[in-house]
């Protein structure tokens, strides 16, 4: 999601972020008010529980985020879902490094769903995405750390008798001349003592920073090593029976007629029944639920099916970029400056339709008594989710607890804006009334169950100057919202422009004189949601193999030509050169048969530039190299940061080489791993990530490193083959 | 019907149908739940125990012919290269989501028991049917190496 037009800020602002998160830290702590006693909840109210949930023994609340038990533990708790981006370890950094803990003393834990406390500040509600978790949280976590620290040292300087500026904190030891003692020591009485306004108190300045952007901060999201981690699917619950669906074949299809006699004779499935997605079969364990699937006995209705192939779908898509579609930027006139010119360069580009394929396919867990709910899941939309299940039961958000464990991936697929696996599992746990019902969907459900990043055809015409340089560009881009008839839809939709069908487009960062991106967002049956950057999958693709075809026929330097068009903007200037240096472009040769190639692009908030070294042999190809740059602002965990753009490459690159939806008649063609051939380790290049000093406030991680790898890896291969692949997955001729 | 397996040195009787596979034996009636569920066809690697020291995909090995077998799953590693590869997981720290790292330790497992000092191309062979979606491949390989080293060096050899 384009956050930074939404707020209308600049990418890398920190005042929007900071100004919304000060608004909403004061009122979830009541700075200055209210005295934060055991019991006593940030809103003054008095509860038997704390924030931080009963499991930790004596546990003290400092606020929303943060609790010290006796045992001198520090314990976090975290507004968003960690699914492997480094969420717990990022926002603890923060909080951990005002706080002056010792890293070692702090532990995690996901928040509840709770969207007065636990809001994504840039969002407005509780929920993770668009790349924000450390952008919106950066100055409300530390905020949190120093709004503790503050009490920890007001209760020493009052059992000591000393001033509280006099007092030294450092790595988790509040100490004063002969005096000394732990956080824990301090816990019942500094928690006593009145929250302070956090206006003023002062963050520490960068060059004061303990724990942020250092190297060796180790990871809060334990127990990946030796199989203890928590997920969905490892959830266990007393009496928990096991649901699996049979879905309609084709999207929108219909249960016609069911015969569930043979299943419901297999030894172990409980119960069969209909619900609006499809028919559920209850049994004791997954394996049986699933061979009792296996026996039902069920015609589709397909008569508000979508029947059409991908191809033909994307011939439709094709046709439509022949006209014209809704204006989304228009700087000139582009369209009158093309007619005009002599020298015009267009290409088509086509993207499918995509899965997320998380390893951790889709499941919930939840149990449902009466008009309440409690649930069990890797929850990536809490506030989407809470509210959409308090409607379905007819009650209130307090009537829905959730209780979010580790999410095994999500790249997108767990924040549904229909909150669609999640409402399949509280229907299904509505027919079980007291029973706790795990929801699997197998691989080939996950698979088959579409909510795909949209397939798209794109077009891209450009008038050539003298020099070879584009003075106009005309854009048009075909495919299917993802924000239509979602409730975002009237944040994210301008004059019925879905802006994440077109962001990397409209704010091109080229200097290109005359410009005109329009739109056409066909109705498909086929759902459609965000996958990893979003927009940003297809419009990086034609805009760096587009700009580097107009290198090539220009005769200049693929970068040099970039930089060139950059001159208003340093930022990708300075990424771009970092990455180029430290690849050694036009320094280090290769070998024979080898191509080298760039991309460089702009997403949620951040910068990153790759260029990739390929081998060519025939028609197959090897990614050999990649080298990244990427200013974030702050990286407030370097290796997390290098981690996440490892990982956003590999999962490009994967599309690049070879993800791909196709339907054949309405049917997903794709079941599971063998059809759908994701990235191995076989085809992973070397990653070498450097990072950008800055003292900007941190923008996002998680996706920004996607858009630029499968452009960077078509131009490398054009550069060795002269051929130009506009058509993803990449296949040589 | 009743089945006896021995998992982690212990036997265990279940009382099941004998297609079950393994991995839902262990999951679902032993509450074992490191070992993860990811593809049911042996495409992904995130079932992946040691039967008899042989790296295997549980998801499609039923559990009447795990009968009389050794199991090892994640709960059960204990051997030194086992050891050196945790330690070097969170030194390295390589999961990121996580879900197929258990997977990816037992393959790594039984790759470094035969082979001490496995090549990238040994490792590459070994590790390709294990997919991660976060894309952690090359701190994956970076950590077996690591593990590798650290075996030979406590076990002095040159």
């Amino acid at each position: 999601m384009n956050l930074q037009r939404l707020f209308g800020s600049k990418a890398g602002n920190a005042s929007n972020s900071s100004n919304l998160s000060r608004r909403s830290f004061l009122k979830i702590t009541a700075g200055g008010t209210a005295g934060l006693v055991l019991g006593v909840n940030l809103s003054g109210s008095a509860v038997a529980q704390s924030a931080a949930g009963a499991a930790t023994e004596g546990a003290m609340e400092f606020n929303a985020f943060v609790s010290i038990t006796p045992d001198n533990t520090v314990k976090v708790l975290i507004k968003h879902l960690e699914m492997g981006q480094g969420v717990y370890t990022g926002l603890a950094t923060c909080i951990a490094d005002e706080m002056d803990a010792d890293w070692a003393q702090v532990v995690c834990e996901h928040a509840p769903a709770n969207t007065e406390k636990y809001a994504n500040l840039l969002m407005g509600q509780q929920g993770t995405g668009g790349s924000t978790a450390i952008a919106n949280s950066f100055t409300q976590m530390r905020q949190a750390g120093a709004a503790a620290k503050s009490m920890l040292v007001s209760a020493a300087a009052a059992q000591w008798s000393v001033p509280a500026s006099e007092i030294n904190v450092s790595q988790g030891v509040v100490s004063h001349g002969s005096h000394s003692a732990t956080f824990g020591e301090l816990a019942v009485a500094a928690a006593q003592q009145p929250a302070p306004d956090v206006n003023t108190l002062a963050l520490k300045d960068p060059s004061e920073f303990t724990l942020i952007g250092r190297e060796n901060t180790l990871r809060k999201d334990t127990g990946k090593h030796n199989g203890t981690a928590i997920y969905t699917q490892d959830v266990q619950l007393p009496g928990m029976l096991t649901a699996v669906v049979a879905h309609a074949p084709r999207f929108g299809g219909k249960v016609k007629s069911l015969d569930a006699t043979q299943a419901l004779a297999r030894k172990g499935v409980e119960k069969v029944f209909q619900i609006d997605t499809g028919v559920v079969v209850v049994a004791n364990n997954y394996w049986t639920a699933l061979k009792g699937r296996d026996l039902l006995q069920i015609e589709w209705d397909d008569t508000s099916a979508e029947t059409r192939s991908s191809g033909r779908i994307l011939e439709q898509f094709r046709e439509l970029v022949e006209t014209d579609g809704l204006v989304a930027e228009s700087e000139g006139n582009a369209a009158n400056a093309l007619s005009q010119s002599g020298d015009v360069q267009e290409l088509v580009f086509e993207f499918p339709y995509l899965a997320h394929a998380q390893m951790e396919p889709l499941n919930c867990v939840a149990q449902v008594n009466g008009d309440s709910a409690e649930m069990w899941y890797g929850c990536q939309s809490a506030t989407g989710d809470q509210a959409a299940i308090a409607q379905l039961l007819g009650t209130g958000i307090e009537n829905v607890k959730i209780n979010t464990v580790f999410a095994g991936g999500g790249f997108g697929r767990r924040a549904n804006p229909f909150s669609d696996y999640v409402l399949e599992s509280v229907r299904i746990a509505q027919q079980m009334q007291g029973t706790p019902v795990k929801l699997v969907w197998s691989r080939e459900d996950d698979m088959k169950g579409g909510f795909y990043r949209p397939a798209y055809v794109h077009k891209l015409a450009a008038a050539l100057d003298s020099n070879g340089k584009p003075s106009a560009i005309h854009i048009r881009v075909a495919g299917q919202s993802i924000m239509a008839g979602t409730s975002m839809a009237a944040m994210m939709m301008v004059n019925g422009i879905d802006i994440t069908s077109v962001e990397g487009l409209t704010d091109m960062t080229y200097d290109i004189p005359e410009r005109q991106v329009e739109l056409h967002s066909p109705t498909v049956g086929i759902p459609v949601q965000w996958w990893r950057s979003v927009g940003h999958t297809h419009t990086a693709f034609s805009k760096e193999v587009f700009i580097d075809v107009l290198a090539r026929k220009a005769g200049v330097d693929p970068v040099q030509y970039r930089l060139d068009l950059l001159k208003n903007n340093p930022r990708e200037t300075a990424v771009l050169k970092l990455a180029a240096e430290k690849a050694g472009w036009g320094t280090k040769e290769l070998p024979a048969g080898w191509g080298r190639g760039v991309a460089v692009h702009t997403s949620f908030g951040s910068t990153v530039a790759e260029i990739v070294d390929v081998s060519v042999t025939g028609k197959t190809f090897k990614v050999e190299r990649v080298v990244a740059a990427i200013d974030c602002g702050i990286a407030v965990n370097p290796n997390v940061v290098r981690a996440q753009v490892e990982g956003a490459i590999a999962y490009g690159l994967s599309a690049a080489l070879a993800d791909e939806v196709t339907l054949t008649d309405g049917n997903v063609d794709q079941t599971n791993f063998h059809t759908y051939r994701v990235l191995r380790m076989d085809a992973m290049p070397e990653v070498e990530t450097h990072i950008i000093a800055s003292t900007n406030a941190p923008s996002g991680v998680g996706e920004p490193g996607t858009p630029p790898i499968a452009p960077a890896v078509a131009n490398a291969l054009a550069a060795i083959t002269g051929q130009v692949l506009t058509r993803l997955p990449l296949k040589l001729a | 019907m009743a089945y006896q397996l021995t998992i982690n040195g212990q036997t265990h009787e279940v009382d099941v149908d004998g297609d079950m596979p393994l991995l839902w034996v262990v999951r679902d009636h032993l509450n074992f739940t490191g070992t993860k569920f990811g593809c049911g066809v042996a495409q992904c690697g995130a079932c992946t125990m040691q039967i008899d020291g042989v790296a295997q995909r549980t998801c499609v090995l039923t559990v009447a012919n795990a009968v009389g077998k050794n199991i090892t799953t994640i709960e059960g590693l204990q051997s030194p290269q086992a050891v050196a590869l945790q330690a070097a997981w969170v030194e390295l720290q390589v999961p990121q989501c996580g879900y197929c790292q258990s997977g990816q330790i037992m393959s790594a497992t039984a790759l470094l028991e035969k082979n001490a000092s496995p090549t990238d191309a040994d490792i590459e062979a070994a590790m390709s049917g294990n997919i991660c979606r976060c894309g952690t491949y090359s701190r994956i390989k970076a950590g077996i190496h690591m593990a590798a080293a650290q075996v030979k060096n406590a076990g002095g050899a040159a």
